[in-house]
C-alpha cells in the first residue's frame, strides 16, 4: 500500500533532456560557460516506538539549479518549481546576478579533457529497498525496537526502532557536452533505546545498519542487541579526576579525527590558509602507521559515484600514505588556486559553488585486534561519544566533551561521563599510536579503532 | 509602526496559486478519509538569496525558490506524513491520501468554515529583503571585507556573508485553524583569520534578524560585524592554553545564553517529557535552578531571529515561562504534546519546511536580569574562566549532559581578567547546572541573531540571551598540565 512509484525510464530521458535545454538557454541568454543539475527524489520512513507506529512519512521532490559564467564572473540559482515560466526566471536570474559579481581568474568549469565518468556498474542502486510491502518495513522498525527491549529488563523506554529507505537520481549537463547520470538506493534500521538505574538516571544509546540493499542490512534482531548492549554498559556513569592518559576511539568517534584530517586537506581550507595542513604536502603529519585513502570508486561504497558534482571523474586518491601527506582533495576551483590538478571531489548541492566532498574516506586497518589494543593499557579512557564540536583547524586546538569507558589492568572498568577531551590535532595526529584491524565502512568515512596519546581528560 | 505589510501578504496561495478555502477543506477531507484525530495543512513558497565575498571578490551570488506543501494526519500517537512539491490540487490530494494511510477507520469530516488566527506584525517590512536591489547587499559584503582589512594589518583572510529569504506560509488544520505569515530572515557573516609567523587564529561575528535591509545600514552595520571578528581573530592569536577540570565560570551577557539553550531549553521540549526521554521528566514544580533564575522562551519579540507570528502549526507565539525563580514550571508544546498531555499549547510546533513533521522547538530563550554588578560578578571569582564568547552547543537530553564551546575566554585571577585562553568545551549536567548560579547580573543582553537550532535533522532560527551569570563550579575542557600554571585538582 505504500510502494511509491518508481520512476519510468522516459522520465530519466526527460530530466537529460532538461538539463541539456537549461544550459542551451543560458548558453543563448549569453553566459560563456554553463552547468545544470537536475535532482529527485523519493523518502520513505518510519518510526516504532513501544510496539506502536509512530510516524510514517513518504514522499518525492525534485529540484532543478544552474550555475553560469560571464567571462570570469559566476553566479547560480535554483528552483523546486519545474514549470515553464519558473524555469526561465532561474535562468534569466542567474544572468543578471553574473552581471554583479567580481571577475575571478580561477572561475569556470573544468576543462573538457577533464570531463567524463567512470564505466561499469558501480552497485549503486537497488530497486529493492522499495520491494518490501509497507506493513513489512514498519515490522523491521519493530522487530529492530523489540530485540533492544527485550534484551533486558533494565532497558524501559525507548526511543523507537526506524527503517528508512530512499532513492536519488542526479543529472548533471555543462556547456563542454558533458551530460551524465546516476541513481543511488539507501535503506537502514536503527534503534535507540533507553537504559534507566536503580537510582532513577537513564541512559540513551543507538545502533544503526545501513546499505544500498536489502540484501545486506543486518537483521534487525542483531542491531537492536547491539543498541541495547552499548546503551547498558553507560548505566552507572560517573565523573573521573583530570588525567592525562592514552585515550582510544571506539570506531564510530574514530571517524571524527579522519574527518579533521578531511577538513585539513579540503583545498577550500588549504588555499585560503585556514588550516594547519596547508602548505605540508611531502611533509609527516602523523606516524607512520597512518595511511588514508579517498576512492570514490568502490563498487557498492557509500560514497561512491562514477563523476563528481562538476563532470570529472571519480578515481582512488593516497591522502597519506605512511604518516606523509601526498594530497590535498581537490574541485576545479581549489586546483586551479593552488596550481595542482582536480582529484574530482567537487560535491555540489542545489545552491552554491561546488564545494569538495569525500569519496570512500577510510584510514588503512592495523594487525591487533581493538581488545589487544585495550590490553595494553594501565589507566586510560575508551571514548564511544563526542558532544560538541571544538575543532579548531586553523590552530588545530581541539576540546569536546565525551563519554565512554574507563580502561584499568587493560580492561574496562566503569562507564564515564560529563568530562572532557583536549590536546591540538598536529600533535593528536602525530601521536596516533596504534589503529586496530577493525575497518567497516558505516558510511562513507570510515576508521577502525585508534589510540592517541598525550590528550588532556577533564573531570572533576 | 506606521506600515501594516503584514495584512498586504496575507493570501499569498490564494492569489499565486488559486487555492481557495473549497480546495482546502476537500483536501482536508482527503487527509481524514481513513479517520484520524487531526489533519493539517503546510503550504510554503520560500525564496531566498545569498552573496559572499572572499579574497576581496563577490565570488558567488545565487538564488533560489523552494515551494511545497506539507499533510498531516494525527492518529491518537501516531502521525503520517507526505508532501508534494507540486502545488496543483492533484498532487495534493496525492500527498493526503498518502498520509490518510496512518489511520483506519471510517472517514472524518473537519469541522465546517475556518477560524482565522489573529493577525499580529512582530516584523512589519514595507521591502523584505529579498525584493531589495542586489547593489545594496553587494554594498554589506564589501564594506565589511574592507572593514575587516583595514582593522590590522595581522587579518589576512576576510569571508563576509550575507543571506536572506522570505518564507510565506500558510497553515490550515481539520480544528477549523487557518493562518498565514510572511516571514522575512537576513543575516550578515564575517570571518577572518590573523598571520602572524607563525601562528594563526580565526574570528567571527554576525547578526540579524527577521528585518529589512535597512537594518545593517543603521543599527548594525557591516563595519560593526567586521571590527568585532577581526578583534577575535587578533585577540586569539596571543591565547594561551585553556585550564583543565572544575573551576567557577562567569558568563558574559548575550549569545552565552546558548548554556540556557542546551542545558535546560531542549530537555523542557514536551514531546521528550511527554515519551519519558527527558532527564528533566517529572521535574516540574521542582527546584532545578538557584533562585535568582528565570528562565522564558518568548517568540513575541518584535524583529527577533527567534520570532513568529505564528507557529508552523498556525498558532500564536507567546512568552512561556519554563523556569520561575529556580523552580521548573512548564513546557514548550505544539499541538500533539498538548493534546496527549493535556498541557497548553505554547505555539512552539516549529518545522524546518514543508518537507518536515512539526515538533516542539524553543524560539527566542533566554534568563531574566539578576540584582548583580556585573564587575562584582568577576570581582568575586578566585580563579576561574571568564567566558564571552560561545560556538555551538550540543545536548543529550536523556542523561542531561550538555556541552558549548567557548571561543573567547579570559582567566580570571583573584578577582581580575588576565590572559585570554583558547578555545575550550565547557560540559556539565542540564538539571543541576543553574543550581550553582550564584550571582546573576543586572545586564541582560540577547544575541546578535545567528543561532540555529538542530532537533532530529530539522534546523530552525532561534535566538538566546542571559545577563552575567556566575557558575560556581563547571568542568572547563582545557589542556594546561600543573606544570604549565594550569588548575588541576
Amino acid at each position: 500500500m505504500l510502494s511509491p512509484q518508481l520512476e519510468s525510464p522516459q522520465l530519466a530521458t526527460d530530466l537529460r533532456d532538461l538539463a541539456q535545454d537549461i544550459v542551451r538557454r543560458a548558453m543563448n541568454g549569453g553566459a560563456t560557460a554553463a552547468e545544470c543539475v537536475v535532482r529527485e527524489g523519493d523518502e520513505f520512513s518510519t518510526l516504532v516506538r513501544l510496539g506502536q507506529v509512530e510516524t510514517l512519512k513518504e514522499s518525492g521532490s525534485r529540484s532543478i539549479g544552474v550555475r553560469v559564467f560571464r567571462g570570469q564572473r559566476a553566479a547560480n540559482t535554483h528552483s523546486s518549481d519545474f514549470s515553464r515560466d519558473s524555469l526561465d526566471r532561474m535562468v534569466k536570474s542567474a544572468l543578471e546576478l553574473s552581471k554583479i559579481t567580481s571577475e575571478d581568474p580561477f572561475g569556470g568549469i573544468p576543462e573538457a579533457s577533464q570531463l567524463g565518468q567512470i564505466s561499469g556498474d558501480l552497485d549503486l542502486y537497488h530497486e529493492d529497498v522499495y520491494s518490501l510491502p509497507g506493513p513489512q518495513r514498519i515490522d523491521y522498525a519493530r522487530r529492530t525496537e523489540k530485540a533492544a527491549l527485550d534484551f533486558d529488563p533494565r532497558i524501559k523506554n525507548s526511543e523507537g526502532g526506524s527503517f528508512d529507505a530512499a532513492t536519488g537520481h542526479k543529472v548533471l549537463a555543462n556547456s563542454h557536452g558533458f551530460v551524465g547520470e546516476y541513481r543511488r538506493s539507501y535503506c537502514s534500521m536503527a534503534a535507540v533505546p533507553i537504559a534507566q538505574a536503580e537510582d532513577g538516571s537513564m541512559q540513551r544509546d543507538y545502533w544503526f545498519s545501513v546499505a544500498r540493499t536489502l540484501t545486506k542490512l543486518e537483521s534487525p534482531e542483531q542491531v537492536g542487541r547491539v543498541a541495547a548492549e552499548r546503551t547498558l554498559r553507560r548505566l552507572g556513569a560517573r565523573k573521573v579526576k583530570t588525567a592525562h592518559v592514552p585515550v582510544i576511539f571506539d570506531p564510530m568517534v574514530a571517524t571524527s579525527i579522519l574527518e579533521h584530517i578531511f577538513e585539513g586537506v579540503n583545498g577550500d581550507s588549504v588555499y585560503r590558509g585556514a588550516s594547519f595542513l596547508a602548505g605540508k604536502l611531502g611533509q609527516k603529519i602523523a606516524g607512520e602507521n597512518v595511511t588514508i585513502i579517498d576512492d570514490g570508486t568502490i563498487p557498492g561504497g557509500f560514497g561512491t559515484s562514477p563523476f563528481d558534482g562538476e563532470g570529472v571523474p571519480t578515481r582512488q586518491t593516497l591522502v597519506v600514505e605512511r604518516g606523509v601527506l601526498k594530497s590535498y582533495l581537490l574541485n576545479t576551483y581549489t586546483a586551479k588556486k593552488l596550481g595542482l590538478a582536480t582529484t574530482g571531489n567537487a560535491s555540489r548541492g542545489l545552491a552554491g559553488t561546488p564545494g569538495i566532498g569525500p569519496g570512500n574516506y577510510f584510514l588503512q586497518p592495523g594487525l591487533r585486534t581493538p581488545k589487544q589494543m585495550i590490553g595494553d593499557i594501565k589507566e586510560g579512557l575508551y571514548v564511544t561519544e563526542f558532544l560538541g564540536h571544538g575543532a579548531n583547524l586553523v590552530t588545530g586546538d581541539y576540546s569536546r566533551g565525551a563519554s565512554g569507558l574507563w580502561v584499568s589492568g587493560g580492561e574496562f572498568a566503569y562507564p564515564v561521563e560529563e568530562i572532557t577531551v583536549a590536546g591540538n590535532l598536529k600533535e593528536m595526529f602525530l601521536n596516533i599510536s596504534e589503529i586496530a584491524n577493525d575497518l567497516e565502512f558505516r558510511g562513507a568515512v570510515a576508521a577502525p579503532t585508534l589510540r592517541i596519546d598525550g590528550l588532556t581528560v577533564g573531570g572533576e | 509602526m506606521e506600515k501594516q505589510s503584514f495584512s498586504e501578504k496575507q493570501r499569498f496561495f490564494f492569489d499565486h496559486y488559486g487555492v481557495t478555502e473549497n480546495d482546502l477543506e476537500r483536501y482536508l477531507s482527503a487527509a481524514l478519509s481513513a479517520g484520524g484525530d487531526y489533519a493539517d495543512l503546510y503550504f510554503e513558497y520560500l525564496s531566498s538569496t545569498s552573496l559572499s565575498m572572499d579574497e576581496s571578490m563577490v565570488k558567488s551570488a545565487s538564488q533560489g525558490i523552494s515551494a511545497g506543501c506539507g499533510v498531516r494526519v494525527v492518529s491518537g500517537e501516531r502521525t503520517g506524513y507526505a508532501y508534494t512539491d507540486d502545488l496543483s490540487a492533484s498532487r495534493i490530494l496525492h500527498a493526503a491520501r498518502t498520509a490518510a494511510l496512518i489511520a483506519s477507520a471510517p472517514a472524518k469530516t473537519p469541522v465546517a468554515g475556518f477560524q482565522k488566527t489573529a493577525a499580529r506584525s512582530l516584523y512589519p517590512i514595507t521591502l523584505p529583503s529579498v525584493d531589495a536591489e542586489i547593489t545594496a547587499k553587494l554594498e554589506l559584503v564589501m564594506r565589511a571585507d574592507k572593514a575587516a582589512r583595514a582593522y590590522d594589518p595581522r587579518i589576512q583572510e576576510v569571508r563576509a556573508s550575507y543571506s536572506d529569504e522570505l518564507r510565506n506560509i500558510l497553515v490550515v488544520a481539520s480544528d477549523g485553524t487557518l493562518a498565514e505569515d510572511s516571514q522575512p530572515l537576513a543575516r550578515l557573516n564575517v570571518s577572518c583569520i590573523a598571520k602572524t609567523e607563525g601562528n594563526s587564529a580565526r574570528g567571527g561575528s554576525g547578526g540579524g534578524g527577521r528585518v529589512a535591509l535597512d537594518f545593517f545600514f543603521g543599527e548594525k552595520t557591516p563595519e560593526f560585524f567586521a571590527k568585532e571578528a577581526a578583534r577575535q581573530a587578533i585577540l586569539q592569536l596571543d591565547a594561551r592554553e585553556a585550564p583543565a577540570g572544575e573551576m567557577e565560570v562567569v558568563l558574559g551577557p548575550g549569545w552565552p545564553g546558548v548554556l540556557l539553550h542546551e542545558a535546560v531549553g531542549h530537555g523542557l521540549e514536551a514531546d521528550f517529557n511527554r515519551k519519558k526521554t527527558s532527564a528533566f521528566a517529572g521535574l516540574i514544580g521542582k527546584r532545578v535552578a538557584s533562585e535568582g533564575c528565570t528562565v522564558v522562551d518568548n517568540g513575541t519579540m518584535p524583529w527577533r531571529r527567534g520570532s513568529l507570528n505564528v507557529d508552523d502549526e498556525g498558532a500564536p507565539t507567546q512568552e512561556t515561562v519554563l523556569i520561575e525563580k529556580g523552580i521548573l514550571k512548564g513546557y514548550l508544546s505544539d499541538k500533539l504534546s498538548s493534546r496527549l498531555m493535556g498541557i497548553a499549547d505554547t505555539g512552539n510546533g516549529r518545522r524546518e519546511s514543508y518537507e518536515h513533521i512539526p515538533m516542539p522547538r524553543m524560539t527566542n530563550t533566554y534568563m531574566l536580569a539578576g540584582q548583580d554588578n556585573p564587575e562584582d560578578i568577576i570581582r568575586s571569582v578566585k580563579r576561574g574562566i571568564y567566558a564571552v564568547n560561545f560556538g555551538g552547543g550540543q545536548v543529550d537530553i536523556t542523561n542531561g549532559k550538555f556541552v558549548f564551546g567557548a571561543s573567547e575566554a579570559y582567566m580570571i585571577e583573584d578577582g581580575q581578567i588576565t590572559a585570554p585562553i583558547k578555545g575550550a568545551t565547557l560540559i556539565g549536567n542540564g538539571p543541576d547546572v543553574l543550581t550553582r548560579v550564584s550571582m546573576v547580573g543586572n545586564d541582560l543582553k540577547l544575541d546578535e541573531g545567528v543561532g540555529t537550532c538542530g532537533k532530529d535533522g530539522q534546523a530552525v532560527p532561534v535566538g538566546v540571551g542571559i545577563p552575567t551569570i556566575k557558575i560556581d563550579r563547571l568542568t572547563v575542557g582545557g589542556t594546561a598540565k600543573k606544570d604549565t600554571g594550569g588548575f588541576m585538582q
